[in-house]
């Protein structure tokens, strides 16, 4: 079932579209924002509301890389891999990220804390290598300042 | 030098609220166009104004504008989309754009919605634009506020109403006719064209889908006239371009300069040249999906005739530098695993084509590449080029490696003839 907050912001993007259907990205992401991930349940859920198929909502929820069909940390890293980044140190970023949280990008954390994924371009590409945490952009990175940023989100 | 898309932005600090652009001589264009003319001479004026598309095709915006069906008899609600989903590797003008003066952006998006009798605007853009989105919600909510958003903006028989989409990723969404199944609610594969846009796009009714940069050029031509836009640019092609320079250079950075400003002069007196003790080697001038260019084309002007001349594209106008100490051969890896991962699968040449050629430049950056693969990695770019795909994507993501393969051809070999690679 969704909550009463979640079909509350639904219903507003609703408003917005000519059917239910076209709100579906949006009620994936306020699933999302409420339950960090989308389980099978959510899907049904949403499905449900919108009068759709599972099927046909899980389509467009593994579609889009924003969207986590599996359990995620507290804390989302996204280190930019594309080109800009690549060439001015992106690889030396990755090593001391997984050296100090002690994870593979895909991971997360034992402490369910954070979890390490690629992203695409951040297009902050002159002040490369860049990755967010969160909502939060860090960038002009070298490998000897991500202790004291992983420090902010403990 | 005038810099209508950078003049009022202020950089490290808040962007300009409305009465202060206002105050500046913003939102004329759009009081302009409402009092002074009718939306198809706003479309005249765009399309004399020779504005191409910033987003990286380059085609004539008031063009595109005009096969969109106007008078009583057309459909509605018609739909203005604006492109803000900046996800080409190395590109970053936009942002500039977005988070520096977002009101100049809805003051383009008004005038060209006017242009096109739109009844409905979207912004759609990135997740990772958090300082965009907001600021772009703070000027939407003050456009509301002061009548230049909403019912019979300023006095006038005209609304339109606008709301942001944030996406959930995928470099397709930046394809327009992906971005608006993407609006729909839907996968973002690309549809066929015909039908386009302009005739039946979003819940198939009449769409116009512009870059952010675009956008943001038209109010400059609305006060100030065709002659004067042109007059802004070195080349044939009207007004200026924002470039940016990343990569090994000593001040990366992004600046509106003169459309047609010459390749050298943006890396050397704007990005001031290569980092100490690193020689150029190449460059992509438009982000990743642009052939690369070497020495003998810096003299080239940016603009879109002339570095399709050279044998590139000018795409976003945002290029990429290749170092001395920087592999060409893992360049390239880079770039194509990125096109392999972000296909959307819908069609078959890209879906495959691409995932091999990220495995023959991964065998040979690694030492077990063969002399052939560099011939099926050639037919590949053929195969994958224009025509032979559903949409654009793999065109451009064959573009670096096919010129990667003229221009850097010896490193390719001696990656295969040493069994390693050279930069390792």
């Amino acid at each position: 079932m969704l909550s009463e907050e979640e079909r509350r912001e639904i219903d507003e993007e609703i408003q917005n579209m000519p059917n239910r259907k076209a709100a579906c990205i949006e009620a994936l992401k306020a699933v999302q924002r409420h339950r960090q991930w989308v389980s099978d349940e959510g899907i049904a859920d949403i499905a449900d509301y919108l009068e759709m198929s599972p099927d046909e909502v899980d389509s467009v929820a593994t579609f889009y890389n924003l969207i986590f069909r599996k359990p995620v940390g507290e804390h989302i890293i996204r280190i930019c891999d594309s080109v800009s980044c690549w060439v001015t140190g992106y690889r030396d970023i990755l090593n001391t990220l997984q050296e100090t949280l002690g994870i593979s990008l895909g991971e997360t954390t034992a402490d369910g804390k954070f979890t390490l994924l690629p992203i695409q371009c951040l297009g902050t590409c002159d002040h490369a290598p860049a990755l967010m945490i969160d909502e939060d952009l860090h960038r002009d990175l070298g490998p000897d300042r991500i202790g004291e940023i992983l420090a902010k989100y403990k | 030098m005038e810099r209508p898309l950078t003049q009022h932005i202020r950089p490290g600090k808040e962007p300009m609220t409305l009465p202060e652009y206002e105050e500046a001589g913003g939102y004329q264009a759009v009081k302009k166009a409402l009092k002074d003319y009718t939306p198809k001479e706003i479309q005249d004026l765009v399309k004399d104004a020779n504005l191409k598309g910033r987003g990286g095709a380059g085609f004539n915006t008031g063009l595109k504008w005009s096969f969109v069906p106007l008078g009583d008899d057309a459909p509605h609600p018609k739909y203005l989309v604006c492109n803000a989903d900046e996800m080409e590797p190395g590109t970053f003008k936009d942002r500039v754009l977005l988070e520096g003066n977002p009101h100049l952006l809805l003051e383009g998006m008004i005038t060209a919605a006017y242009a096109i009798r739109a009844d409905v605007a979207y912004i759609f853009i990135r997740w990772a634009y958090q300082l965009s989105r907001e600021r772009l919600a703070n000027a939407i909510k003050e456009a509301y506020e002061h009548n230049y958003l909403g019912k019979n903006i300023q006095g006038s028989d005209y609304s339109l109403d606008m709301h942001i989409h944030v996406s959930a990723g995928r470099y397709m969404c930046g394809e327009e006719t992906a971005l608006l199944n993407a609006l729909e609610g839907k996968r973002a594969n690309p549809r066929a064209k015909p039908p386009f846009p302009q005739t039946s796009g979003l819940f198939g009714k009449p769409t116009i889908v512009q870059n952010v940069e675009t956008l943001c050029n038209v109010p400059g031509i609305v006060v100030n006239g065709v002659e004067w836009y042109k007059g802004l640019s070195h080349s044939e092609e009207g007004g200026t371009k924002l470039y940016g320079v990343s990569g090994k250079v000593k001040n990366p950075g992004c600046w509106e300069l003169p459309m047609g400003t010459p390749i050298r002069e943006i890396l050397e007196e704007h990005a001031g040249g290569m980092q100490d003790g690193l020689n150029f080697r190449g460059l992509i001038p438009g982000g990743a999906s642009t052939d690369f260019l070497v020495e003998e084309h810096l003299d080239t002007p940016m603009d879109y005739n002339s570095i399709t001349q050279a044998g590139s594209r000018m795409g976003t106008g945002t290029m990429i530098v290749l170092d001395d100490q920087t592999c060409p051969v893992a360049m390239v890896e880079n770039l194509e695993h990125f096109f392999a991962q972000e296909s959307c699968g819908w069609c078959t040449p890209c879906r495959d084509g691409l995932p091999w050629t990220e495995k023959i430049l991964h065998a040979i950056e690694h030492g077990v590449g063969q002399m052939r693969d560099l011939d099926t990695l050639s037919a590949h770019s053929k195969w994958l080029g224009p025509g032979n795909t559903f949409c654009a994507l793999a065109p451009g993501a064959v573009e670096p490696l096919q010129s990667a393969l003229k221009y850097f051809r010896d490193d390719f070999e001696r990656h295969i003839n040493e069994k390693r690679c050279p930069w390792r």
